[in-house]
């Protein structure tokens, strides 16, 4: 069984590693950098992403974690695709530079513009929409090379697949269906 | 469960508490404030007028914050921004939902507009946390649609004893509903003045519908960390922060403490070099009347 770390400094967590077990992975909560020896893969999860920034920096996360990203498997969601990117605007804010993106953060609004949305014409192997939960979310603004978009929500990319990584800004952690959490398992001994 | 706590508008306002788990919630009267918060890992501000210790020394009525403060906090960071509406007071509640905060707190910290009645919170889309003393308290404010609980603590005082009764009280409810039979439920709706559904959630589940955060004493990192262990799922600090001798310390201090909650070498890194807490009060030696934490029911 793969053993998946998920970042455990803030955020949606505990949501992730429950998504991860039922996808049939072991979830292990990650808050040091020596946490990260022997995971397969890693998880971003949704949250803060200052503070999740913050607390890397408290604990000297931020090399380790970008090392860990550069060998092996990273799949980001939210905050965790703003902590990915190689750009962030809205406010310009450092980042682990592990995908060639660009991404805007709070770029529909504020909480009232959070929302829940089904995602139609995906590329995720054909089968029925997917459920996304967009929570003060960003907006992708540029994919760069190696990136394929594989669903797009009012024209922007909402998840995209970097072949080694996978970033959504929507929240597949809080919905039911695995199969986005199933794609990143694929992704992993690769 | 009703369609409630399944509909999309419910869940996008549980899915923003989701996102705040496992973080710090700073109380902040100004940008400055906020931007200190932020700076030190905060995940959110709650916006005010005055932090509960000086509400407590001042008195007189303490309402929902000025919009210009409320604005300038929301102008100065990146991060959700909560502000304060007197218990029941609706129509304050709707002022913030026009101007767009991100969470709403119905708050015992402020004087209580309606001593019987709280905002019927369904009707707004912004969603709203509530404070609680056990769990009737807890499936009542989530039964008027709250998508967060906090326990009440004793706001202002310095002192987690309070914080730590009601997160002990509401736990300890919840560990006894899930062992009893589904005929007793009905006699435990009555006893704890809930609605059954939510009894049944809780029966199910062994927790609230949406998650659970403490608030209302924390003052020193070891203070957050307890609430943690006792079971909260992030934390609310007022007057803990910037009544202490060296805010921008003591909030860094109060983060890492917080996510390394379980990690006695973390809490004690974390405690180390901090200045002086805040000034505490004794709550026994309080007098019935200046305790916050009995407003609302």
């Amino acid at each position: 069984m793969p053993v998946v770390g998920v970042l455990a400094l803030q955020g949606d967590f505990e949501a992730h590693a429950g998504a991860l077990q039922r996808a049939g992975a072991r979830a292990v909560e990650v808050r040091k950098a020596e946490e990260l020896e022997g995971i397969d893969g890693l998880v971003i999860p949704g949250g803060e992403s200052t503070s999740m920034l913050k607390l890397m920096d408290y604990y000297n996360l931020f090399e380790p974690l970008r090392e860990f990203g550069l060998k092996k498997p990273v799949f980001g969601t939210c905050a965790g695709a703003i902590l990915m990117a190689a750009e962030v605007l809205n406010p310009s804010q450092r980042s682990l530079d592990l995908l060639d993106l660009t991404v805007e953060r709070n770029a529909y609004g504020r909480q009232l513009d959070s929302r829940v949305t089904e995602l139609t014409g995906h590329a995720l192997g054909g089968g029925p929409a997917l459920e996304a939960v967009f929570i003060r979310a960003p907006i992708i603004r540029r994919v760069g090379d190696g990136g394929q978009v594989l669903a797009s929500y009012q024209g922007d990319p909402v998840l995209v697949d970097f072949g080694q990584h996978l970033v959504a800004t929507f929240h597949p952690e809080l919905s039911a269906d695995l199969r986005i959490h199933q794609r990143f398992l694929e992704k992993l001994g690769n | 469960m009703s369609n409630m706590y399944l509909d999309e508008g419910f869940r996008v306002k549980v899915g923003l508490a989701e996102m705040l788990k496992g973080g710090v919630i700073m109380d902040v009267t100004d940008a400055k404030q906020a931007e200190i918060a932020e700076k030190a890992g905060a995940c959110a501000v709650m916006a005010l007028e005055r932090v509960p210790a000086d509400i407590r020394k001042e008195g007189g009525v303490a309402r929902m914050a000025a919009i210009s403060k409320i604005r300038e906090i929301m102008a100065s960071t990146s991060i959700p921004v909560m502000a304060k509406v007197r218990i029941g007071h609706f129509a304050e509640a709707r002022v913030l939902e026009a101007l767009e905060v991100d969470y709403i707190d119905e708050s015992e910290v402020l004087t209580p507009a309606d001593e019987e009645h709280h905002i019927w919170k369904r009707d707004f889309k912004v969603p709203f946390v509530c404070g609680c003393r056990n769990l009737g308290e807890a499936l009542r404010r989530i039964a008027e649609g709250a998508a967060m609980i906090r326990t009440k603590g004793e706001a202002g005082s310095g002192n987690i004893v309070e914080a730590v009764r009601h997160m002990r009280t509401i736990v300890k409810e919840m560990k006894q509903i899930t062992v009893l039979g589904q005929e007793e439920l009905v006699a435990e709706s009555k006893r704890l003045q809930a609605p059954l559904e939510l009894v049944e959630y809780v029966h199910k589940h062994g927790k609230l519908p949406v998650p659970n955060f403490s608030a209302g004493g924390i003052a020193t990192p070891a203070d957050a960390a307890l609430a943690r262990l006792l079971g909260a799922e992030a934390v609310f600090v007022g007057s803990g922060i910037f009544k202490s001798s060296d805010p921008e310390k003591r909030a860094k201090a109060i983060v890492k403490a917080n996510t390394h909650y379980n990690d006695p070498k973390g809490v004690l890194e974390a405690s180390e070099e901090l200045g002086d807490a805040m000034p505490g009060l004794d709550v026994r030696q309080m007098d019935e009347s200046q305790l916050l934490q009995t407003r609302g029911w």
